[in-house]
């Protein structure tokens, strides 16, 4: 179990995904990966990866790792929860799969657009797509539950 | 082709190291607590996690397949990972174990633990597609 995500921005009131998702993208593994928050919905969250020779990964291709597209689907997954929740609730990661459909193109950003589709009580279930420009053309899907640890009344 | 796993770029990056292997035959990576793998304040995040699980993959199966003198390019297809505890701020190690490794799929699992190592913090399942090495 894992996350969730307190740092720097108020828990209480309503939560705003864009505050939330700049703060993300600064600190912590979040600001290591340089995640940078790209927009939102009522259910949904998305952010993006730039590409760095730093985050490269087996291949020796300059391919992306995988590692960096974990982080970041877990981090759009459980932003979509509060999103949809419109208030922050904290929660751990149950589990998270992810399908790598192809390698994403060295030097380009990935982007992630993770969506809440359900929530049952502390259960939380969401999905995810990542893509690397093209919506049509992604590099990874994603799904998951999360549990919230406080308060859903 | 009994090199040992050499660690990506990512992997450094985050402060991994890959540990002499001992008896239980594939080696284990280990990853030092840091801001870069923190996630909510004073616990690592899952998503760093989930690197070294499958970093820990990687050299699992590089392990195995060396040591069968199988040379072959492996990708992975995808990972399933569950979260069983909070990953404090210490060192965290995991480790592969090849489950089997055919012609074109291998299926790997990986555990991460910090001090107990029978108290595992993550698990996982990870598959592989596998293709040979063209020699020139």
């Amino acid at each position: 179990m894992s996350e969730d995500k307190t740092q720097g921005w108020r828990v209480d009131g309503p939560f705003d995904p864009e505050a939330a998702g700049k703060v993300l993208g600064s600190l912590g593994h979040g600001g290591f990966l340089g995640m940078r928050y790209g927009g939102h919905g009522t259910d949904w969250f998305e952010a993006e990866l730039p590409w760095r020779e730093e985050l490269v990964g087996a291949g020796g291709n300059g391919v992306l790792a995988s590692g960096p597209i974990i982080s970041l689907f877990d981090n759009c997954t459980a932003m979509a929860i509060w999103t949809r929740r419109q208030r922050f609730v904290p929660h751990v990661t149950l589990d998270l799969r992810i399908d790598y459909v192809r390698a994403a193109v060295p030097g380009r950003s990935v982007i992630a657009r993770a969506e809440c589709y359900q929530i049952r009580g502390a259960l939380a279930f969401v999905r995810g797509l990542a893509h690397d420009g093209d919506t049509s053309d992604p590099v990874a899907h994603a799904a998951g539950i999360f549990m919230a640890t406080g308060d859903t009344a | 082709m009994t090199a040992g796993f050499e660690l990506p770029p990512y992997a450094r990056a985050m402060g991994m190291l890959v540990l002499n292997r001992d008896h239980h035959g594939a080696p284990a990576v280990a990853m030092d607590f840091a801001e870069k793998s923190e996630g909510r304040p004073g616990y690592l995040h899952g998503g760093a996690i989930g690197g070294l699980l499958e970093m820990a993959g990687f050299a699992a199966l590089h392990a195995d397949l060396a040591q069968r003198g199988i040379e072959a390019r492996f990708k992975p297809i995808n990972i399933s990972i569950e979260y069983l505890r909070n990953g404090l701020p210490e060192r965290v190690f995991a480790r592969g174990e090849v489950l089997r490794a055919g012609r074109r799929i291998a299926n790997v699992r990986i555990e991460a633990w910090q001090g107990d190592s029978t108290a595992p913090i993550a698990s996982c399942w990870m598959n592989f597609q596998l293709s040979p090495v063209k020699v020139a």
